[in-house]
This record gives structure tokens, C-alpha cells and sequence, in this order.
């Protein structure tokens, strides 16, 4: 982003966060000052307090903490999956566990996150089956 | 606790309570069952709308929602609070309320609210569209989680997961509420339910079915706050409040540390603390079942029950009439009423029981009562202690 005069401006994190996301790249923060990773993006650091976040590209191995199948008609696109996943770093956040389905999906299965962007717009999802590192 | 805190025990009590169009009321907004709720508590208290200088009220859509309040109402209160915390908010108006009483800002303070969220033309659905955009939660939506509903799906998986809580042990809790509603001419849901029904119920968010939920209601209610010198001279029985504290921790549930300890621990340590009091000295228990896990949950970590108990706990009818502990004698936000919000009734049955006044559910020589108030997805957590003359 550019001010009026034409010299660059800095995102909010939120903003940084979601245009990586977009251009495929799944980044969290870690704080510089105690170490901690942060999920979800903060402007400053909330365990110590400072502003020392600086973006990491954790492992994407998870687990899943909690589990819910939300129901939804086959019309309208079937059931989904909603889960808390704990990452590798130590950090939580919501997502869905995409490549089984909703029933299959349990407290405690390891996951691999992955992004899709969808018209631009990138969100991170898990699987439950590790992608092939390179198909050769 | 500070000791300035401790000596606010008993220094205030609800001299006025009130509720209106419970259930189902069409043609009515919001502001109109809340000023019908607010008029009748005022003169249940035995005052006049004049007498109340003091305003606490919250509203799930409008955010300035104090100022046409008192506006419609006609008073000029010298302390308002507009304390918004969701459903939690009427509990958590007590604190704010007692201090302005004891240092003389106000003289009576009218805590209420109303909404016609069953019947009104801008319903559920068009609130949850617009909180996408007024009040966003970028980190979750994009999943399209059924909220709140999922995020309590997703805490309750974690509960039967960490403590072997069942399916039929959440059915105990809403079966239990029913009951109580079965004896309550307010109620909006009176026909027998067993826990069959709620096991076959259709699955929302699982573990969660449509029985699980508390119901989709208009209504609203409202109470008065005056010194405790005050209520005696009232014509109603005081009731006092002993203790209160509220605490919050998160927004979202996937910030929660822990998903099956909330902060409920750290607002009920609050009023136990302020009331003196320990839960085996409670008589009546109102907790805001928004889901049966609620009701589990809010056992334990206000200490009814040990962390990881609370499915035992409710079980062969535990919380039901002539159960152990009696629990949401209205029948609750799953048999009673849920308008959007539910915490001021939570306060309202509290005073109710304590006035000795419910008829076939009346809970014998009741002297203590928890009111604890929830909001948002298990974030913002509220406790009242009332207790009558006896234990003051």
C-alpha cells in the first residue's frame, strides 16, 4: 500500500497474514522477546507484550483438538467438518479437516495443513492423508 | 479480593422484578417488551418510573442501545452502563450497579431488556449476516461455523472426549429443564420430553441436536437494584446480593486455553469470595443453559462438582424436581424462554425462589441462589450470590 504522497505503507497484520495466504504461503507469528508462536495475528506480542512478532512458516502438522459435523443437506452441499487444530508450534485455530469425510475425523488425529485459494481468496485447510512431497 | 470489595456484601438488594411476553409476542419490538418488562418491575418494586436514576440495559443489534432506552422510558439517570458482554450482561450489570448505589451516584438503578427475536421481521439470520461485517471473526468464519452452536458442539466433543461424557448424559440436562418448565405457567415449552426424544432429536452440530438448544423465544424481563436500607422499606421481600464477580478471557473458541474449564471458575471465585460462601451453601441454582453442555460445565467450574463430573452428576434426574440439586426451576433458556439473551432471568427465577413465590416449583425455605450469566460462545462469564434477611 501506498500514502498519498506515494511512499509505501505497512499492512496491519491481518491484512499481510491474508495476502500470504493468497499467494499459497500459511504463516504464523513467533515473538522475537519470549519465543511464543501466536496464532491468530497479532499487532503485538500477547503473552509478553512486545512488538517483536515476526512471521514463521510453522511445519503445518496438527492435531485435532475438538470436532464438530456441522449438518447440512445434501442440496445444499452435504455435511461438513469443523475442527479445532492444535499446531506443532503450540498454537490453536479453526479449520476443517478436508480430505475424509466429516464422520472419519477424530480427537487426536494427526493432520497436514494446506492452502486453497479459492477466486483469490486463500484459506488454510488439513488433511488427514500427508501430501506426496514431490511426485517424481 | 480487595477488602472494599468484600464490604460491598449485602449492601444492595432487587426490590422489583419483572418479565413480559414471554414466548411468543407478534406485532411487539424490542423496545416495547422491554419497556412493558421495565414499567412492571419498577412498580413491583413499589417505585415510579421517576424514582429510577440509574439505567443498565444491552442489546444484541444496537450498540448505543442505552440512549433510546432512556429516551422512551423518560428518565435522566446520573449513572448508566451499557455493559455488553452478550447474554452475560444483566448478571454482569450488578457490580457496576452496587458501587453507584453505595457511593451515591444513584438512588435505584433499572436493569432490563427485551427482544422480539422470535416473531421479528429482521431475524436471526439477518443479525448473524451483519455480525460478519460489524463484529467480524476473521480466523473463524471463513469455515462457516454455525455460531454460537458449533462452537459449543466443538467444547462439548472435547468434554466427552477428555471426561467419557455421553450423548445421554446432555439429554438428563435438557429432560431436567423441561421438567422444572412443566411446573412453570411462564414456560414456553411444557410437553413431556424424555431422554428417547433427545437422543432421536435431529443433529445440528454433533454432538449437538435441535433438543440440546435452547429455544428461539421473544420475550423480556428487568429488575431493580436499591440499597439494602431501601429494600426493607419496599413492599416486596428484599433479596440481597451477597456476592458477584464476572471474567472473561477470549471472544472466539479457538482462543479458549482449555475448552472444558471457562471462566466461570474465575467470576464464581469472585462472588464465592465476596458472598463469604461455598456451593454447598446454595440452595437454588440457576446457570444459562444456552446448551445442555452449559449446564454441565457451569456444575463443575462454580463447584458443584468436581472438573469432569458434571455428566455423573446430572444423571437418573440429579438437576430434575426431587433431584439432588435443584437446577433452572423455570425450566431455563432450553424450556423456559431464550430471547436472544437470557442472564437477567437467570436473576429473575434467583429472586423469585428467594421471595418464596413459584407455586408447584417453589424450592422449600430457598435462602441462597446462584444466578451465573453466559455470553458469546462460553467467553464472558457472570455470577450472582442472593441470599434473603436469613443469611445476610
Amino acid at each position: 500500500m501506498e500514502n498519498l504522497l506515494g511512499q509505501p505503507v505497512p499492512n496491519g497484520v491481518q491484512t499481510a497474514y491474508q495476502e500470504l495466504l493468497n499467494s499459497g504461503r500459511f504463516m504464523i507469528q513467533r515473538c522475537n522477546h519470549c519465543k511464543s508462536h501466536v496464532f491468530f495475528p497479532r499487532e503485538f506480542c500477547p503473552h509478553c507484550g512486545q512488538s517483536e512478532l515476526v512471521w514463521i512458516e510453522p511445519t503445518g502438522e496438527g492435531v485435532v483438538y475438538a470436532v464438530t459435523t456441522v449438518r447440512r443437506k445434501a442440496e445444499m452441499g452435504g455435511d461438513y467438518n469443523i475442527s479445532l487444530i492444535d499446531l506443532l508450534e503450540g498454537v490453536r485455530m479453526m479449520s476443517r479437516v478436508d480430505d475424509v469425510s466429516p464422520d472419519r475425523i477424530v480427537i487426536g488425529m494427526p493432520v497436514w495443513a494446506r492452502v486453497t485459494v479459492t477466486d483469490g481468496q486463500g484459506l488454510v485447510v488439513f488433511d488427514a492423508v500427508k501430501a506426496q512431497e514431490v511426485l517424481s | 479480593m480487595s477488602a472494599s470489595l468484600r464490604k460491598l456484601r449485602g449492601s444492595a438488594g432487587i426490590a422489583g422484578i419483572a418479565t413480559f411476553g414471554n414466548g411468543e409476542t407478534p406485532g411487539f419490538t424490542d423496545m416495547e417488551i422491554l419497556a412493558q418488562s421495565a414499567r412492571a418491575a419498577v412498580a413491583d418494586a413499589g417505585l415510579k418510573m421517576s424514582d429510577i436514576d440509574g439505567l443498565c440495559t444491552a442489546s444484541v443489534a444496537a450498540s448505543m442501545w442505552t440512549m433510546p432506552v432512556i429516551e422512551y422510558l423518560g428518565i435522566r439517570p446520573t449513572f448508566i452502563n451499557g455493559t455488553m458482554l452478550g447474554g452475560s450482561s444483566f448478571v454482569a450489570h450488578l457490580l457496576p450497579a452496587m458501587l453507584a448505589l453505595q457511593s451515591g451516584q444513584c438512588n435505584a438503578v433499572l436493569v432490563c431488556y427485551g427482544s422480539a427475536q422470535r416473531s421479528a421481521q429482521f431475524g436471526r439470520k439477518e443479525v448473524a449476516g451483519s455480525r460478519k461485517f460489524l463484529d467480524p471473526q476473521p480466523y473463524e468464519n471463513p469455515y462457516n461455523p454455525l455460531l454460537p452452536l458449533s462452537a459449543y458442539a466443538l467444547i462439548a466433543s472435547r468434554h466427552m472426549h477428555e471426561f467419557g461424557t455421553t450423548r445421554r448424559q446432555l439429554a438428563e440436562v435438557a429432560v431436567a429443564a423441561r421438567g422444572w418448565a412443566r411446573m412453570n405457567p411462564e414456560a414456553f415449552m411444557r410437553g413431556a420430553l424424555s431422554i428417547e426424544d433427545v437422543m432421536n432429536a435431529r443433529m445440528i452440530s454433533d454432538p449437538l441436536s435441535v433438543r440440546d438448544c435452547c429455544l428461539v423465544t421473544d420475550g423480556g424481563g428487568a429488575y431493580v437494584l436499591v440499597s439494602a436500607a431501601r429494600a426493607r422499606d419496599l413492599p416486596n421481600k428484599p433479596v440481597f446480593v451477597l456476592g458477584t464477580g464476572t471474567a472473561v478471557w477470549n471472544r472466539q473458541v479457538s482462543s479458549m486455553d482449555d475448552l472444558t474449564t471457562t471462566a466461570a471458575t474465575a467470576s464464581g471465585r469472585a462472588a464465592y469470595d465476596m458472598a463469604g460462601m461455598t456451593a454447598n451453601e446454595i440452595d437454588v441454582v440457576q446457570l444459562y443453559d444456552a446448551f445442555t453442555i452449559n449446564t454441565l460445565m457451569f456444575l463443575e467450574d462454580l463447584g458443584f462438582c468436581k472438573k469432569g463430573e458434571g455428566g455423573a452428576f446430572v444423571e437418573n434426574g440429579g438437576i430434575a424436581p426431587g433431584g439432588h440439586l435443584p437446577v433452572n426451576t423455570n425450566g431455563g433458556g432450553l424450556a423456559c424462554t431464550h430471547p436472544g439473551m437470557y442472564g437477567i432471568f437467570t436473576v429473575i427465577e434467583a429472586v423469585r425462589q428467594l421471595r418464596g413465590i413459584c407455586g408447584e416449583r417453589q424450592i422449600s425455605a430457598a435462602r441462597t441462589a446462584i444466578a451465573h450469566g453466559n455470553g458469546g460462545t462460553l467467553s464472558s462469564q457472570s455470577t450472582a450470590i442472593l441470599g434473603t434477611d436469613d443469611v445476610l
